[in-house]
């Protein structure tokens, strides 16, 4: 194989290449200059260290539920622990993983660099929002370690108020903190990307991960208000009964559906979003080709942002709403698939005739198209309503929302991290045996979820632990498909924390990419850049790119 | 550090145009730090507008769902002490609008005043706000176990009319004043709970006030609380009309 037409990986002579001896990590020494800290770059990885743990507990729950469900018979966990499992797996996986996954990892690391800013608008709230982050995951930890929730991630009252004695007050307060976390980023993100810009950087000359991590901002400002007071209700609800959700004094448990979904459905863009930025970054990246339709694929990220609050009702079409509103949810829902597939498109036609290479984190961008497809279409399915009533707490909900938050997040999550650790820690991750995870992560994927589709198809239902013989088959290839997932996520954890020390020096520029973060230093200077940068030219203008390289070559030379 | 360049600013600060100590070292100017607090706090009341706002979407339905038990259990509410509580809250946002003005006009002991008068009115607030609570303790209008709906099957009878002052509600419909008090106590509550964390931050703004924080051109923080207080105030504008005023006495 020729090295040179299959990479575009640039590295500097690694025989002189040294890490810049000044960058945000050896500016300050000593644990209290990281938890005190008000560096994005350092509150970025405070995060990332924090989600990883949190991933690999809600992981560790999918896999005993798995475990479980490799036989038809009850015969691993209670039925009660079961309830337990599933539903502390989706409320760290949701809460404590996907909604803070990019934004607060990558997003809070690269949007002040990609916009030319020092830092963002409020570095004291962002450290503030990673401790509520903290207090949440803690209070999540204490419902768990006191016995653990069985309500689901939903929370579904009158279940959540009066028929369960396990512990809904603790994790309903550990969400409504998180939720506060939330809120602080994207606040801040805002903030900054309005007010903070460097000179020329216009709107529409912003990287396309910045318009889609404002995009999810704005959901995450307005959305998780709604669901922290129906949370303080659930909670007011289940201490002095005070009846706002409950029959029998008048209250109506389907109201507390409509502020619930009010929130987690747009909760969906804001963990989706992101993930689609990463891929426009990663996409252009390595086709050498500016992102397809700039200008459309930045106003779909604020119509999905906008579609988004208006489908909720969705998750009640079998709880008596009534048909006209019903059908018109129906529709808008079929809406949001439009900009999605906007998106979908436009990454198509970026990579047509462009000049692709297959490093690690363009995998698993091919890896999201598909997969986040497939979740996508699935829904147009599940949103028209006569087969959501055959589809509805099957199977095929879980395969839906897995390829969507799975399959398609998790894969952008992890593209973004291998895209940009050599601009986070200066090194490069090691790309043969990044290749093989990304791809046993596919693998492992599709197997786990794939017969989850057919399984609910056929009827079987979500949320129990044992099963009809019949559908051992496919439970047993979903639960095989799980291990190599597992090992397929595991395998990052160790080559990742491996290359902080031994891997290949990164350089500014690895990739030969244009966005600001790849002109400066990895890893980065505390203040960012050494004076403010002045942005002349399009976001992905490869040509501007290659005439600086010449420059610097003939100045140096 | 900062507290050397604090010692000649204020020698200097007419003249001269040189960057306020409270320059962050991320932001280029002066004026974009002030932006960027100012629009993060228009933000903020925006999450607090969708915080409420699931409150009134829900005394919206119940309200449109029983309206009988609502009409009648909001003729329990007292109109004068809403009233006069609304005068409390507005004249505590005025001095709260005078003292934004006094710090951009720089005049300490004015700003330190309307400080103290603003938190005065707020406190007065919560004051009238006890006594209000109190009478829903003693009729037994607080939704719970001891919540006591007889006044609204039986109402009393009026000595002028010999007609009772109120219409009778069924049984049923008359269980439903407890959710309109559940949403009064809800939203009044979260409301006065926006008041004391206020009043806390007035304390601490006073406190700032006095050792001149405010004095020479960085007013942000008072302008930034001033917002807070104005939303809170805007909270109640709406509350007081939907809980004591609507459709008190229709048809009696």
């Amino acid at each position: 194989m020729s090295a040179t037409s299959s990479t575009i990986v640039n590295l500097p002579d690694q025989r002189t290449a040294t890490i810049p001896k000044k960058n945000y990590i050896t500016a300050e020494h000593g644990l209290l200059s990281w938890v005190l800290t008000g560096d994005h770059k350092r509150i970025a990885m405070l995060y990332l260290i924090s989600i990883t743990f949190f991933f690999f507990i809600g992981g560790a729950f999918a896999g005993l539920i798995r475990l479980e469900l490799l036989t038809p018979q009850p015969d691993l966990v209670a039925s009660d622990t079961y309830n337990k499992l599933f539903s502390m797996h989706g409320i760290v996986m949701v809460f404590l993983f996907l909604v803070p996954s990019v934004p607060a990892t990558l997003g809070n690391f690269l949007i002040p660099i990609m916009i030319g800013a020092k830092d963002l608008a409020f570095p004291k709230i962002n450290l503030l929002s990673w401790y509520l982050y903290l207090v949440g995951g803690v209070l999540t930890l204490g419902a768990l370690v006191m016995g653990g929730v069985d309500t689901g991630w939903t929370f579904t009252t009158p279940l959540s108020t009066h028929y369960l004695n396990t512990h809904v007050i603790t994790a309903g307060l550990a969400i409504f903190v998180a939720g506060f976390s939330s809120i602080f980023t994207g606040l801040n993100f805002i903030v900054t990307i309005h007010r903070m810009r460097a000179p020329g950087m216009t709107w529409f000359r912003m990287p396309l991960f910045v318009w889609a991590n404002y995009a999810a901002s704005i959901l995450m400002v307005l959305g998780t208000p709604v669901l922290a007071i129906t949370l303080v209700l659930v909670v007011l609800e289940r201490t002095i009964h005070i009846g706002v959700f409950d029959p029998q004094l008048g209250g109506d448990p389907l109201l507390f559906q409509h502020l619930f979904w009010f929130y987690s459905h747009p909760a969906v863009y804001i963990m989706i979003l992101p993930g689609m930025g990463v891929m426009s970054e990663v996409i252009s990246t390595f086709s050498r080709k500016r992102v397809f339709g700039y200008t459309a694929v930045a106003f779909s990220s604020v119509a999905i942002a906008v579609f988004g609050f208006f489908v909720w009702e969705h998750h009640m079409f079998i709880m008596g709403v009534s048909n006209y509103s019903a059908l018109v949810f129906s529709l808008l829902t079929m809406l949001v698939a439009v900009p999605s597939a906007i998106k979908v498109f436009n990454w198509a036609f970026t990579l047509q005739k462009g000049s692709i290479t297959f490093e690690t984190p363009m995998l698993y961008a091919f890896a999201f198209i598909g997969l986040f497809t497939i979740g996508g279409l699935t829904g147009v399915f599940l949103a028209s309503l006569g087969l959501d009533i055959h589809l509805t707490e099957t199977y095929f909900i879980v395969a839906h929302f897995h390829y969507v938050m799975v399959g398609g997040m998790l894969m952008a999550f992890l593209g973004g991290v291998h895209f940009w650790w050599p601009k986070m820690t200066g090194r490069m991750y090691p790309e043969s045996i990044s290749k093989l995870s990304a791809i046993v992560s596919f693998i492992g994927f599709n197997l786990t979820f794939m017969p989850q589709f057919i399984l609910g198809y056929l009827g079987m239902p979500r949320r129990y632990h044992a099963y009809p013989a019949e559908y051992q088959v496919l439970n047993v290839l979903s639960t095989a498909g799980a291990t190599v997932l597992g090992v397929g996520f595991l395998m990052p954890l160790i080559y990742l924390a491996w290359s902080l020390k031994y891997g290949a020096i990164a350089g500014n520029n690895p990739w030969q990419a244009t966005g600001l973060e790849w002109q400066i230093q990895s890893p980065p200077l505390t203040e960012n850049f050494i004076e403010t940068p002045i942005m002349d030219h399009e976001a992905y203008d490869y040509e501007w790119l290659a005439h600086k390289t010449e420059q610097e070559v003939t100045t140096v030379g | 550090m900062d507290n050397t360049i604090v010692a000649t600013h204020d020698t200097h600060a007419e003249e001269h145009h040189h960057s306020l100590p409270q320059l962050r070292h991320h932001f280029e100017t002066e004026e974009q730090q002030r932006e960027a607090g100012t629009f993060g706090m228009w933000l903020f009341l925006l999450t607090e507008i969708m915080f409420f706002g699931g409150l009134f979407f829900a005394y919206l339905l119940y309200r449109n769902w029983y309206n009988p038990a609502f009409v009648a259990a909001s003729n329990q509410l007292s109109i004068p002490m809403g009233t006069v509580n609304t005068a409390i809250l507005i004249t505590s946002g005025f001095f709260m609008a005078l003292a934004v003005w006094a710090a951009e006009v720089r005049k300490q002991s004015l700003l330190v005043m309307f400080l103290i008068l603003t938190t005065v009115f707020g406190c007065a607030f919560l004051g009238v706000k006890y006594f209000e609570y109190k009478e829903k303790w003693e009729k037994h209008h607080i939704p719970g176990a001891s919540f006591d709906v007889s006044e609204f099957i039986n109402p009393p009878v009026s000595a002028k009319t010999g007609k009772p002052i109120e219409e009778p509600l069924s049984p049923d419909m008359a269980r439903k004043t407890q959710i309109f008090f559940v949403l009064y106590f809800a939203m009044t509550g979260m409301h006065a709970l926006h008041m004391i964390i206020g009043i806390v931050l007035l304390f601490w703004l006073i406190a700032r006030a006095r050792k001149g924080d405010f004095s020479s051109g960085y007013v942000a923080p008072i302008e930034n609380f001033g917002l807070y207080w104005h939303f809170v105030d805007i909270v109640w504008i709406f509350l007081f009309p939907l809980l004591y005023l609507i459709n008190r006495h229709p048809g009696t």
